[in-house]
């Protein structure tokens, strides 16, 4: 075995496509992936167009003003704005691609939000206008817009709702406020209270204001019930409902991480099938395979040969690969001997999968083909979340993901990089199993090429 | 068979042999013996079952019945129809991988042997893939010789080959022949039959019909045939082939 391993490596050595597959293949995705996983995402070009003429932003509220021109610079950190001074202007840029989305912002939007926090009455509403050519693109301004206009839509309301706190508890409580420069001590309704009630203390026994007296007295404590509940129950309603967040099976695998190791584990699986079943085929294709099998080596110690060749050329590959990767994303180096172990482990039972598919296809290009075919449909399968189906294609899914070694490889290099359960026992366990059950189909396939 | 044959033991020798494949037969019944130095062509019809024979003398494939024997301690060398050779590697690289697979004593050794007997030692660095065809075949009947073999085994050894590497193949196949190496082949060209072969066999349907020289045949059929190639076709005409 050790001289076929010899001659099959110096064959890929002397082919500079294969040679390129297995050194800048795992460092380039090693590099796009990074870089992707660790930039933040870009900002969508915008027209933005306000109608709002200048210094007319303010909104009355209680005591104080309220400037919403002053949220635009939030609304700002989400999109990379094209200053329009048109709504034509603005559709133009959205139709010929320069803006993907457009913003208008009505001149009379300060009137709109008066109006709600005035008297409840309305709906200030800004124009949002979308290129639908790719919808990718689409989706990606409207959600960020979106999100950015519900962060602004909740300032606003937020410093709405403090205005009124504030205004309650100085209706409360009393306070001083500043006018034309001067201060002004206010009375709340406690000290009103307690006033009137000296009042009522120093009138005559029989006096008939007592009684008139006694009844605002009574309104003043009933308001004073009333507002100092309702001044929590404002501040409550910016931030109505929180969520406590329980995870019930250990640490989780961060997203970041998740994604390299389905990078990691795609290309492992891409390289070994294509090794494995291009090599063997290539026996067939050179026509050695049938004086090989001729008492120089055994069926089996050749389909073993090209199992460790393209397993261990393209774990080393996917170790290079996660190594490049983790300078952007913190994988585990303390558990580096475990990376190995995994993708090892998985490089082998891809590997029996490609002997099987290089006997079945007999033709290099015929078997790069069906391995190609058999790769994508089983990442996809076993990347296919549960919950996104129903239960009975779910049990369809999962049989047909449990045997082929994709689903078993993730979830020991899931482990392996960042030590999240389940553990490595069981995927290795099956990975095993699967690299016997395709070395035994591969036995059988190879009959057919002598 | 000639008399000094009959003297000798076989190098080769097949009983009864017979390969079925589901319902067709390939081969039926076939025995001959084939003795040291001698060059035997196994000539007969498309389907006549020659590359089957082959293989089963090479070991490729087993017989449904009957049995091969060959010298004790002795190997055949194989020699595919095509070259079976790693057009990536070159011919003394090819030659060395061959030579370790067979666990020869000394490999080196032997890849030097069989650049002198191929006269390939000029191109041992190049790349079998940048061979001409008749150069390519000379490293694949080298492989086949590698181990030194009691008998060699071509098929088809010349179907790719222009008449000036023929003509060189054959001087060097008659040459292994001279130096004691038993030689058979199995060949569409029947002119090439009558000109190198000490026997022939005449195969058609898995049938052994003929054993001998060519010119056994060509007395068999009588009626004065213009050439070998003309009594050849008579010959199975008569038989019902």
């Amino acid at each position: 075995m050790r001289w076929l391993l010899v001659k099959d490596l110096q064959i890929m050595r002397r082919s500079p496509l294969l040679v390129a597959l297995l050194i800048v293949y795992p460092i380039t995705l090693a590099l796009i992936i990074g870089f992707a996983l660790s930039s933040p995402p870009g900002k969508p070009k915008v027209a933005f167009l306000t109608q709002v003429p200048k210094g007319r932003g303010k909104v009355h509220f209680g005591s104080q003003n309220i400037d919403i021109s002053s949220y635009t610079k939030d609304l700002f950190d989400s999109i990379q704005p094209i200053i329009v001074h048109s709504q034509a202007q603005a559709i133009a840029d959205v139709r010929s691609g320069r803006a993907l989305a457009a913003l208008i912002v009505p001149a009379d939007i300060p009137e709109q939000i008066q109006s709600l926090v005035t008297t409840g009455v309305g709906s200030p509403t800004v124009r949002l206008i979308l290129n639908t050519r790719d919808p990718v693109e689409r989706q990606f301004a409207d959600q960020a817009i979106q999100a950015r206009l519900n962060e602004v839509d909740q300032a606003v309301s937020k410093q709405v709702l403090r205005v009124a706190v504030v205004d309650l508890q100085q209706v409360l409580s009393g306070g001083s406020i500043q006018f034309l420069g001067q201060s002004f001590r206010l009375l709340g309704l406690r000290d009103s209270r307690t006033l009137l009630r000296r009042v009522i203390a120093a009138l005559p026994a029989k006096s008939p204001l007592r009684a008139e007296l006694s009844k605002v007295v009574g309104f003043a404590d009933l308001a004073i019930q009333g507002l100092a509940f309702a001044s929590p129950v404002l501040g409550s309603i910016g931030t109505p409902l929180t969520v406590d967040q329980t995870e019930l099976s250990g640490r989780t695998t961060p997203t970041a991480i998740y994604a390299v190791t389905i990078a990691v584990i795609v290309s492992l699986m891409l390289v070994t099938l294509l090794l494995a079943a291009g090599m063997l085929a290539l026996e067939r294709e050179e026509h050695a395979f049938a004086r090989l099998v001729r008492g120089l080596v055994s069926p089996g110690a050749l389909l073993a040969e090209k199992v460790v060749l393209a397993g261990g050329c393209a774990a080393a590959a996917a170790i290079v690969m996660a190594a490049g990767v983790s300078t952007f994303v913190p994988l585990e180096w303390s558990r580096f001997p475990l990376w190995v172990v995994a993708l090892v482990v998985a490089g082998i039972a891809f590997g029996a999968l490609g002997v099987a598919i290089g006997g079945l296809a007999r033709e290099v290009r015929a078997a790069s083909l069906l391995a190609f075919m058999i790769a994508l449909p089983i990442a996809f399968i076993a990347l296919v979340p549960t919950a996104a189906v129903s239960s009975g294609l779910s049990s369809v899914l999962d049989g047909v993901a449990f045997v082929f070694p994709f689903k078993p490889a993730l979830e020991a290099a899931n482990n392996a990089f960042s030590g999240t359960a389940p553990g490595m026992g069981w995927p290795l366990l099956h990975l095993a199993g699967l690299a016997v059950a395709f070395g035994g189909l591969a036995r059988v396939a190879v009959r057919r090429l002598a | 068979m000639s008399a000094s044959a009959a003297t000798r033991q076989a190098t080769l020798a097949a009983r009864s042999l017979s390969k079925r494949f589901g319902d067709r037969t390939a081969l039926r019944d076939v025995s001959f013996e084939i003795y040291p130095g001698e060059l035997v062509a196994i000539i007969g019809p498309n389907g006549a079952g020659k590359t089957t024979l082959l293989s089963i003398l090479a070991g490729i494939q087993g017989p449904s019945d009957g049995e091969v024997s060959t010298p004790p301690g002795r190997k055949v060398g194989w020699v595919p129809q095509q070259p079976a050779v790693y057009s990536k590697l070159s011919v003394a690289e090819n030659l060395r991988l061959f030579a370790r697979l067979e666990k020869l004593r000394d490999p080196d050794q032997a890849v030097e042997r069989m650049l002198d007997q191929t006269e390939l030692r000029e191109r041992s660095d190049d790349e079998v893939g940048r061979l001409s065809g008749g150069n390519q075949q000379r490293v694949n009947v080298a492989i086949g010789l590698l181990c030194e073999p009691a008998a060699l085994l071509l098929d088809e050894p010349t179907s790719s080959l222009d008449p000036r590497q023929r003509e060189r193949l054959w001087g060097f196949i008659g040459g292994l022949a001279g130096r004691g190496t038993t030689v058979a082949y199995s060949t569409h060209n029947v002119v090439e039959a009558e000109r190198y072969a000490d026997r022939v066999l005449v195969l058609a349907d898995g049938e052994l019909l003929f054993v001998g020289t060519s010119a056994e045949l060509e007395r068999a059929v009588g009626g004065n045939p213009r050439d070998f190639e003309a009594a050849f076709v008579r010959f199975l005409d008569e038989r019902g082939h």
